[in-house]
């Protein structure tokens, strides 16, 4: 290799190295092999599609129908004033390329209404198509032609002071999720033969002071409930837990009588074991639960009614299923992971190896049940890599389905009780009321400008009178929704034709944000998209994500 | 006559005259809508950008996209290959230049009328005036320390009233953003208003650092491993070097260092990746959360010397990992601040001496730990200075500091200097009659 292109990998990875440290080099593998088309480059498209170029996705290509105007010189960074008058499309590709040589970009120059109603199978090529600042009505064809294509949709707008976001695809499954913070996997509740072999080995009235002071709290917490449980007489069951209060205060003074309190030397011990042990005593009494979203999925009919054309994912999920049934003993595989505790290095090692045994275990009998659950579906041939299956197991809690309505099912007037009621609730509940009124009125907007062939405000001539009208629309728009019991509030159709759809910087530039953290989300298969209508209100600075 | 050349026309701000010339029901209080209010922005408005990093590139574009013109930008940084998956303004050439310059030169050439004055230094250098001269500071900044020093430097400037009140005009609002990851933050610090950040610094909690015996003689994880070579190692073997994460020659030693410790014990996973990340304390950072954040904070900055729309009162926080959150918060001001409220109070009995009054100001609980050997002054009276004007002003130390404040006032304020304060702190002594 030559010494050029070893420096370009060596300036790739350390460019990347910041966003590398949160989704890894194989999620970074799938950001630099997206495809993503974007719809309208104005600046909400523009900002957008400026972080995920600069996450470094493969493509992109521009559709848009604009010339570079002065208002762009206004709110859209993307553009310069020495290209006045020429296509927007063509120039926003230009600056955005200049960001990171690694990525491709190309543009038509089209409004995207007249390139889907002239060349629908242009969305083929694409992973992610992102439609900017586009009304309802181009929307629900966008999704329809989406969906039949198999290509996912991220709806974004910036409208005055409030924003909206929408993704649209059928299903989004999530291996790695990364949540935030877990409680570690110890199953000392449920302690397997080797575990409590282990912990049983020390003795801890033999051991020398150093030992004592070093054996890891897991130990120490499964040698206190022995004790414990001995405490409560010779009948008590083996699995007997510190079920109140009371229980646990005897069992937290069962863990610190076994502290020593002076070494040989007849000097105080600080014993930071047993402080961790005392930390960490809930360990001792609360079961490993599996998550809700996690039950759901094992539940999920596509994880029983198998068939060869079933994705991975759901075979994966399928032989969990038959896991927790059976040796799992109703429990997850164990991940195998321990924290860091206070323990001599050799100690410590030793009991991560006990964890890491159990969990390949666990994750053997896994193999055997996909095994088998391939074979009865008679696709020879056809194996998940074992690294796969460790994988899944080692996530087993963090798996996530995301499921999405589809544009048409959010905006119909069929069936629409339910929403509706839920709509007008909204409305009504002091914490949710603005945003709720800016989602009715994003949408009442879009009614009033197929109405009248403009936006409410748009000129400062009509800014008054169009408060009544747009009132009006979204009065029509509850009714249709099943929500007519929901209010509109005076004070938001007001500030919406004040506001005159204006697409402001600022606002473009949040939606923008927010955008391209959710394609990297759907792109990397890792953390959780969110899935409903976002609306971002930037008066009040809050978000709310309504299920509608 | 309207000046009708691209650049200039009203059509190029015609998005957000909407904001400043319409007038409206959900406005902030005193908003007068017109086209005087662009015109302040853009003419007399000054607005200080504190970085030029992640949130700066953000901040500065931003700004000069909502109408401000005259902006500073201010940062000790040059450009490094791993700025550039965010840090929007800076290209492969740029990098070890300085990051101000960069961004100030890429700012001003993109968007016209731009006027972007770059200094590359650091915020300790520059005088308070400089400080002064601004109608609001935004800070994309990623320590705690500095944060906390913008924080004094913009309190120190606010007065108070005889009862003790906040003078208004003399409040110098700041707005503060910082993100980790998919997390992030903005808030509005009016001081003598909201909470200052000193007033909130409960929301930081320390830093927990390996124990040394971990390091020395229990190591189980790799970083424990990585910060032996870091921590033990380097100052055996290498002490008359200073460590510099910079250096390459430097981190590559830690590294092989740390892979010949964690074979020893026969510990897994000591990467140079990981190396870098524990000894320089890298906070993973991506494009997208920092322009949240940064829009986030111009917008606030631009409602707060507008009043164009309501304000965020005070705190927002931002997650996006598990679908998005935001949750804000309006925090309350610790009426006790050391340094933003009228002065923490310290109550002696009425002949207390100077001397004395310094040596309670000490052992007090908040106070103690911010001062080493503190000057005082009553006013524009020097009670007691340290350095050249410490011997004629020492006297005063075994006077009744009764005597040395004029007036029957209940409390008096005064105002605390130390070398270990970045800007000075208010005490309100009152003095206490004996129970007859």
């Amino acid at each position: 290799m030559s010494d050029q292109s070893g420096n370009a990998i060596d300036n790739k990875s350390k460019r990347y190295d910041r966003q590398i440290r949160i989704w890894g080099a194989e999620g970074q593998q799938r950001l630099e092999h997206a495809r993503i088309a974007l719809l309208n480059c104005s600046p909400t498209g523009s900002e957008t599609l400026k972080n995920l170029v600069l996450g470094g996705i493969a493509s992109f290509t521009i559709v848009d129908g604009n010339k570079v105007r002065p208002r762009d010189l206004g709110n859209n960074f993307l553009v310069d004033a020495a290209r006045l008058g020429h296509s927007r499309a063509q120039v926003v590709t230009d600056l955005l390329k200049e960001m990171n040589d690694s990525v491709s970009g190309s543009y038509v120059e089209d409004t995207p209404e007249e390139l889907l109603q002239n060349n629908p199978s242009f969305l083929e090529g694409f992973d992610l198509v992102i439609a900017t600042q586009m009304p309802e009505q181009q929307l629900l064809q966008l999704d329809e032609l989406c969906r039949a294509k198999g290509v996912k949709l991220l709806v974004v707008r910036s409208y005055g002071l409030m924003g909206y976001m929408r993704a649209s695809l059928p299903e989004h499954v999530v291996i790695e999720s990364k949540p935030d913070s877990q409680v570690d996997d110890l199953r000392l509740t449920c302690p397997w033969p080797a575990l409590l072999e282990y912990a049983y080995s020390f003795d801890l009235a033999a051991v020398d002071k150093h030992v004592h002071m070093h054996i890891p709290y897991v130990v120490l917490l499964l040698l206190a409930l022995r004790e414990w449980r001995a405490s409560l007489g010779p009948d008590t069951a083996p699995d007997r837990l510190p079920g109140n209060a009371a229980e646990r205060g005897a069992f937290k003074q069962v863990l610190q009588g076994m502290r020593r309190y002076q070494g040989e030397d007849g000097l105080p011990l600080e014993e930071e074991n047993f402080d961790e042990a005392l930390k960490s005593a809930f360990h001792a009494w609360t079961r490993p639960s599996t998550p809700s979203e996690v039950r759901a999925i094992l539940e999920d009919p596509k994880a029983q009614n198998l068939e060869p054309s079933t994705p991975d994912f759901w075979l994966l999920v399928a032989a969990l299923r038959k896991f927790v049934a059976s040796e799992g003993g109703g429990r997850l595989p164990l991940d195998g992971n321990i924290p860091d505790m206070h323990a001599t290095t050799d100690l410590y090692l030793q009991l991560q190896r006990l964890y890491r045994q159990q969990a390949d275990a666990d994750v053997a009998a896994v193999e055997g049940h996909l095994a088998a659950l391939l074979g009865a579906l008679g696709s020879p041939g056809r194996a998940i890599a074992s690294s796969d299956v460790r994988h899944f197991c080692r996530n087993a809690r963090n798996i996530r389905v995301v499921r999405y309505r589809t544009l048409a099912e959010e905006c119909s007037s069929d069936a629409a009780a339910a929403r509706g009621t839920s709509l007008a609730a909204a409305l009504a509940e002091e914490g949710s009321a603005a945003n709720a009124n800016l989602y009715l009125l994003l949408r009442a907007c879009d009614r009033f400008a197929a109405t009248h062939g403009r936006y409410p405000g748009v000129h400062d001539s009509t800014v008054e009178d169009d408060v009544p009208l747009l009132k009006q629309a979204a009065q029509q728009l509850l009714g249709e929704l099943g929500a007519s019991s929901g209010q509109v509030q005076d004070d938001y159709v007001a500030e919406m034709c004040r506001l005159g759809a204006a697409e402001l910087h600022v606002v473009a530039s949040v939606m923008g944000g927010m955008a391209a953290q959710e394609a990297i989300k759907l792109i990397t298969q890792q953390f959780v998209p969110f899935s409903g209508s976002l609306i971002y209100n930037a008066m009040a600075s809050t978000t709310s994500i309504f299920a509608l | 006559m309207e000046d009708t050349t691209p650049t200039n026309s009203s059509e190029r701000w015609i998005d957000i005259d909407k904001l400043l010339t319409r007038n409206g029901n959900l406005v902030g209080p005193g908003f007068e809508p017109g086209p005087e209010l662009r015109d302040f922005l853009q003419q007399d408005c000054k607005v200080l950008c504190i970085g030029a990093g992640g949130l700066g590139c953000e901040i500065l574009k931003d700004l000069a996209l909502s109408g401000f013109v005259n902006i500073d930008v201010i940062d000790m940084d040059t450009i490094d290959v791993s700025n550039l998956n965010r840090q929007f303004l800076f290209r492969l050439q740029d990098v070890g230049k300085p990051k101000a310059v960069v961004a100030a030169e890429r700012i001003n050439a993109r968007v016209p009328g731009a006027n972007v004055t770059a200094h590359f230094g650091r915020i300790e250098d520059m005088p308070l005036q400089f400080y002064q001269e601004f109608t609001v500071i935004v800070l994309g900044l990623d320590s705690l320390e500095a944060r906390r020093y913008m924080n004094s430097i913009a309190c120190s400037l606010l007065e108070f009233d005889e009862e003790g009140n906040p003078d208004m005009s003399t409040i110098k609002p700041l707005v503060d953003g910082g993100t980790e990851g998919f997390k992030g933050h903005a808030r509005v610090i009016l001081p003598g208003v909201t909470p200052c950040f000193e007033c909130t610094l409960w929301l930081f909690p320390p830093q927990t650092k390996f124990p040394l015996c971990t390091l020395a003689e229990t190591p189980r994880t790799p970083a424990h491993c990585i910060e032996y070579a870091h921590l033990i190692l380097w100052s055996q073997q290498r002490s008359h070097e200073e460590f510099d994460t910079d250096d390459e020659e430097h981190m590559q030693w830690v590294y092989s260092n740390a892979l010949a410790r964690a074979k020893q014990y026969g510990i897994e996973g000591v990467t140079f990746q990981l190396t870098q990340g524990v000894v320089k304390n890298i906070i993973p950072a991506i494009a997208s959360t920092n322009a949240i954040v940064s829009a986030a904070c111009v917008l606030e900055a631009l409602k707060l010397i507008t009043m164009c729309s309501t304000g965020l009162n005070n705190y927002m926080m931002y997650t996006g990992s598990q679908g998005i959150y935001t949750h804000t918060v309006a925090y309350e001001r610790d009426p006790q601040c050391p340094v933003c409220s009228a002065g923490v109070e310290v109550v002696a009995p009425a002949d207390t001496t100077l001397q004395q009054v310094i040596d309670l100001m000490l052992a007090h609980p908040q106070l103690g730990k911010m001062l080493a050997h503190p000057s005082v002054s009553y006013g524009s009276k020097q009670l007691y200075a340290r350095g050249i004007y410490e011997e004629d002003s020492r006297p005063n130390l075994a006077k009744p500091v009764r005597e040395l404040l004029e007036g029957d006032e209940p409390a008096a304020l005064l105002t605390v200097n130390d070398k270990k304060l970045s800007a000075s702190l208010r005490v309100r002594l009152r003095l206490k009659e004996p129970q007859q």
